[in-house]
């Protein structure tokens, strides 16, 4: 099976995305293929922070004035993305008066609007700061959802005409002599939306251009065309807490370090992180003193988090590069600006380029660059509306939060519901059909999951992070069975059974990194239920050897025994 | 001054109240205090007693046949076999009419909420009718405001387990039902109370209403699955009035949290210590301890009634807390830890070594537990008791999966049965 389009582009990550909705927004034929989810490699790992340029202020002025920039715009185009929590740049008795005065004049000097507040005012702001908190620097930073950006940008796509595939693998690059002209890719199944118990297939999809937009793999996909692309990821460990410790993005004001920054999510709040790295972005050590390290410092700044309920971890990798020769040895110091590699200018290879580098609050800049540059290498002359344009979800959102009644459900489901679809919220939610609620840690609603089965098939994982359903305390214990039923009966009951199987893995995969306290009760209570309640452990269904069911109880045969059918 | 009884029971879930029921037995003046809700809200309400070995084998048909390759350090290796079958015949006393699967050793298949069978020794009346070795067809019935019981679904999984009849479910609208998210004691509340609804037809009872939705669906088959919503008090009389409608036989499969089985199971426990004569303090936590001068023996307890410290002495004690799920086991990021008595539990330095990476894997966080001697002493590292008038029962033991094993229920009656007996003689002394 070939296929041809205009552009390709490699990778379903915030990058990726970005490019194919600013390409397919300019007329062009995308295609994206990416080997997992959406958001599954570097995107959907990230603390959830949009930058306001406050954390680079000093160190590199280009990123914060690039990040301020793209703050203020993101607020206006992807509004149900974007809590506008503000920030404080947190200093410690122990931490530099110089610091502190070079932060803020930085802050100053890339139109990043910053005001110093005392001790006493910033506790009357988040009054779980240490008591000892000397002073603080107020900043526009904004908690931002990553998944639900990215999947706005890959449907937007789609409604111009892009065609998304996930779950689709490049097993190879083809290369005519010195020219890139496609790829091959596995469907996991399918093509088209995942369906688990779909064969999968092999599809080779030629194009005029290949953009390579997989990040922390984007020197996995250049070997297979024998080019060196020296991306250097470095992993980085977020913690979630059950609850809201703060409202406000809290960052430590000094020069670098580990465990330094708490963004209010949702329902939560994650600790964030390291900066180590790593030779594989697949397989990597994530280890019990990195989620130590979190909790331990960061009570330092919020002293209640050393007693606080952890429902998770989990690890990011960056997509880190810098120029050959450069070398700096502490990834820390490794820039967070992006690089565009035209492999024709550089190796001599035309038809492709790679976008390494780079951070999620920039990612519709790097996307409208790169698209430049596509347009630019296939004489289309069209101009970039990206930055205009609001995201689905996100069109006219003061009219509607004004007019639009509660669809029937309970208030707190209601505002949750309206928040996480913006725009989209009648759409969703107006159904005759009985809407319970299926998540009831998220409050998410039948109608919510069924219109995220409707955009990715079968794939839990791509459910649940479009609509937050099974991230909460109970991690999917109570819920993910209730998530698997939407599924039925459009599809079928192993399908059902795979996807759900999928599904409760995934969920303990992060959950063991938080095994104590009450989330190991809870993982306990979740395990009871799951194998005790229901046998899933164990499931007849799932063995391959034929039960014998006459050999158990079949009953008493009591004289009440109806035998005579219905009516 | 103390408050005096001879027998104190901490803990009022399953193992908690079989303890306090036993002891009360041998005649002598027994006392449970609870904490928290107990666990059995959680539970299915089936009273497992061995579905799998440790290793994995089964479902076995025979639990009884299993327990004596059970290893050193299972609860039912600890009480013995014969133990496990008295205690079972003292629930099966207790339970009276309510529960099943007395009449044979052999275990019952019964259909869960996901739709795939599970090995269990009791089962309330109430899912008597259900189980999976019974050849009848079956109709189960879901509703779109039940998200839990996903009906066709439930049957197409059961016919994947293999099971010697055909399933058929229907997702219906529930009469009288007006909320999207009405609470599953709501729907037993319409029920119970045969509150008058709204139909096509007018007016009727919740129960007509019901049975005139399900009727039109049925077919030919003999008995119709509900989940487990059919009524809280009066549960019996529901099950009975709509099998009279339809003509067929009526069942309900067991849900998760909050399950209705589990908390009438709990209603039949707390009457029969009343009858018993126990009396039962709740909702108050025991905060702390005293030896007696020789350090070996409780001399008494202390509860906290909102902020007043209140002691409680007694001969015997028995610590029913529950596991990792009802707090009797407690852990932190460096230690698992038993909080009333600090009983020693047996766990890695290394958190990272309580789990396995697959889910339903060995999973070492399951055991986690008290180690006992064969009289259900806590034991310390050094194998001495903690102390002499202290036995444990349920799920705050070691030495076993309940879930993987589905195991909890039996070895709650079991052990609950011998510690309460074994301190219901000594305290009588």
């Amino acid at each position: 099976m070939t296929t041809h389009t205009d552009v390709l582009v490699l990778g379903g990550g915030s990058t990726g995305c970005g490019i194919a909705r600013d390409l397919a927004m300019r007329g062009l034929e995308v295609t994206l293929v990416e080997r997992g989810n959406l958001t599954e490699g570097t995107t959907g790992r990230m603390h959830g922070l949009l930058h306001s340029g406050g954390r680079y202020a000093v160190s590199d002025q280009a990123s914060a004035i690039e990040c301020i920039e793209e703050n203020e715009i993101l607020r206006e185009i992807a509004g149900h993305c974007v809590e506008a929590t503000g920030g404080l740049f947190v200093q410690r008795p122990e931490d530099s008066d110089a610091y502190f005065q070079e932060k803020l004049e930085g802050c100053r000097e890339c139109n990043i609007p910053a005001r110093v507040l005392s001790g006493r005012e910033a506790r009357e702001i988040e009054p779980y700061l240490a008591d000892d908190v000397k002073r603080a620097i107020e900043v526009p930073d904004a908690a931002v959802d990553p998944f639900r950006l990215c999947v706005a940008n890959a449907v937007d796509a789609e409604t111009h005409g892009a065609r998304i595939e996930t779950h689709a693998e490049v097993v190879d690059l083809l290369r005519d002599g010195d020219d890139i002209y496609g790829v091959k890719v596995r469907h996991e199944s399918g093509p088209g939306k995942r369906n688990h118990t779909v064969a999968g297939t092999i599809e080779e999809i030629t194009a005029d251009y290949v953009v390579n937009a997989t990040g922390a793999w984007a020197g996995q996909i250049g070997d297979m065309a024998d080019l060196e692309i020296a991306v250097r990821p470095s992993k980085g460990v977020m913690t979630i807490m059950n609850v809201r410790q703060v409202d406000t993005v809290i960052n430590r004001c000094r020069p670098k370090g580990d465990a330094d920054i708490i963004v209010p999510h949702e329902t939560t709040a994650i600790l964030g992180t390291t900066d180590e790295e790593v030779s594989d972005p697949d397989d990597y050590p994530e280890a019990q003193w990195e989620v130590d390290q979190m909790i331990d410092t960061l009570s330092e700044l919020v002293p209640i988090l050393s007693e606080a309920r952890t429902i998770r971890s989990f690890w990011g990798v960056r997509p880190l590069y810098e120029p050959p020769g450069t070398g700096t040895t502490d990834p820390t110091d490794i820039t967070r600006d992006f690089f565009l590699l035209d492999h024709a200018e550089r190796d001599g290879v035309s038809g492709m380029s790679s976008i390494v580098g780079g951070k999620l609050t920039t990612y519709r800049a790097m996307a409208e660059e790169i698209a430049d540059h596509v347009c630019d290498k296939l004489g289309v002359r069209a101009s970039c509306a990206t930055a205009d344009e609001p995201l689905p979800g996100s069109e006219t959102i003061e009219t509607l939060e004004a007019g639009m009644d509660d669809f029937g459900l309970r208030s707190p489901v209601a505002r949750r519901s309206k928040q996480r679809l913006g725009s989209r919220a009648s759409e969703v939610l107006e159904t005759d059909a009985a809407n319970p609620v299926i998540c009831q840690c998220e409050g998410v609603t039948r109608a919510e999951i069924q219109d995220a089965i409707s955009q990715s098939g079968t794939d839990l994982n791509a459910v649940r992070i479009r609509t937050r359903a099974s991230m909460g305390n109970c991690q999917g214990g109570f819920c993910c069975q209730n998530m698997a039923n939407e599924l039925h009966p459009e599809y079928d009951e192993e399908t059902v059974r795979a996807a759900l199987d999928e599904l409760f893995q995934e969920r303990w995969k992060g959950e063991r990194h938080a095994l104590w306290g009450e989330q190991l009760s809870q993982a306990m209570l979740n395990y009871a239920l799951h194998a005790t309640t229901m046998n899933r452990d164990r499931d007849p269904a799932s063995e391959s050897s034929d039960l014998e069911y006459d050999a158990f109880d079949s009953g008493q045969q009591t004289p009440q025994r109806r035998a005579d059918g219905g009516n | 001054m103390a408050i005096e009884d001879d027998v104190l029971v901490i803990g009022g879930g399953l193992a908690g109240a079989t303890a306090a029921l036993a002891a009360a037995e041998q005649d002598v003046q027994v006392r449970l205090i609870t904490h928290k809700q107990s666990t059995l809200r959680h539970a299915s309400g089936l009273i497992d007693v061995l579905g799998y070995t440790p290793e994995g084998d089964g479902p076995l048909v025979d639990p009884f046949d299993a327990l004596a390759d059970l290893p050193d350090g299972h609860p039912y290796e600890r009480v013995g076999a014969e133990a496990v079958r008295e205690a079972l015949s003292f629930f099966d006393d207790v339970a009276g009419e309510a529960y099943a699967g007395a009449h044979t050793d052999a275990n019952a298949l019964v259909p869960t909420h996901g739709g795939t069978v599970k090995p269990t020794a009791r089962y309330p009346a109430s899912t008597a009718a259900g189980l999976a070795s019974d050849d009848r067809d079956a109709l189960l019935v879901g509703f779109e405001t039940l998200p839990d019981f996903e009906a066709p679904l439930a049957g197409a999984h059961l016919e994947a387990a293999g099971v010697p009849f055909s399933a058929r479910g229907v997702t219906l609208s529930f009469p009288g039902i007006v909320r999207d998210d009405a609470k599953v004691t709501r729907y037993a509340h319409l029920l119970d109370q045969n509150e008058s609804v709204s139909t096509g037809a007018g007016e009727t009872g919740a129960r007509e209403a019901l049975a005139a939705a399900v009727e039109a669906h049925l077919e030919d088959e003999s008995r119709v699955g509900f989940p487990a919503i059919l009524g809280d008090d009066h549960a019996a009389e529901v099950r009975a009035d709509l099998a009279d409608a339809l003509g067929v036989d009526v069942f309900e499969v067991p849900m998760g949290p909050p399950s209705l089985p589990g908390l009438r199971l709990e209603d039949l426990l707390y009457e029969a210590l009343e009858d018993a004569g126990v009396r039962v303090t709740s909702g108050v936590p025991v905060v702390e301890y005293e030896t007696g001068a020789d350090g070996d023996r409780i001399d008494h307890v202390v509860v906290d009634r909102t902020g007043s410290k209140l002691p409680h002495r007694a001969d015997q004690y028995v610590l029913a807390t529950g596991g990792l799920v009802g707090k009797g086991v407690r852990s932190e990021r460096e230690r698992v830890y038993e909080p009333l008595f600090d009983c020693h539990v047996p766990h890695a330095a290394d958190r990272y070594d309580w789990f396995v990476d697959d889910v339903f894997g060995d999973q070492p966080y399951a055991r986690f537990g008290l180690r006992v001697d064969r009289e259900l002493r806590p034991l310390t590292a050094d194998d001495e008791p903690e102390f002499s008038n202290l036995r444990a029962a349920g799920a705050v033991l070691s030495g076993y999966d309940f879930a993987a094993e589905k195991s909890g229920g039996g070895v709650s009656l079991a052990t609950g049965y011998v510690a309460g007996t074994r301190a219901g003689e000594e305290g009588g002394e």
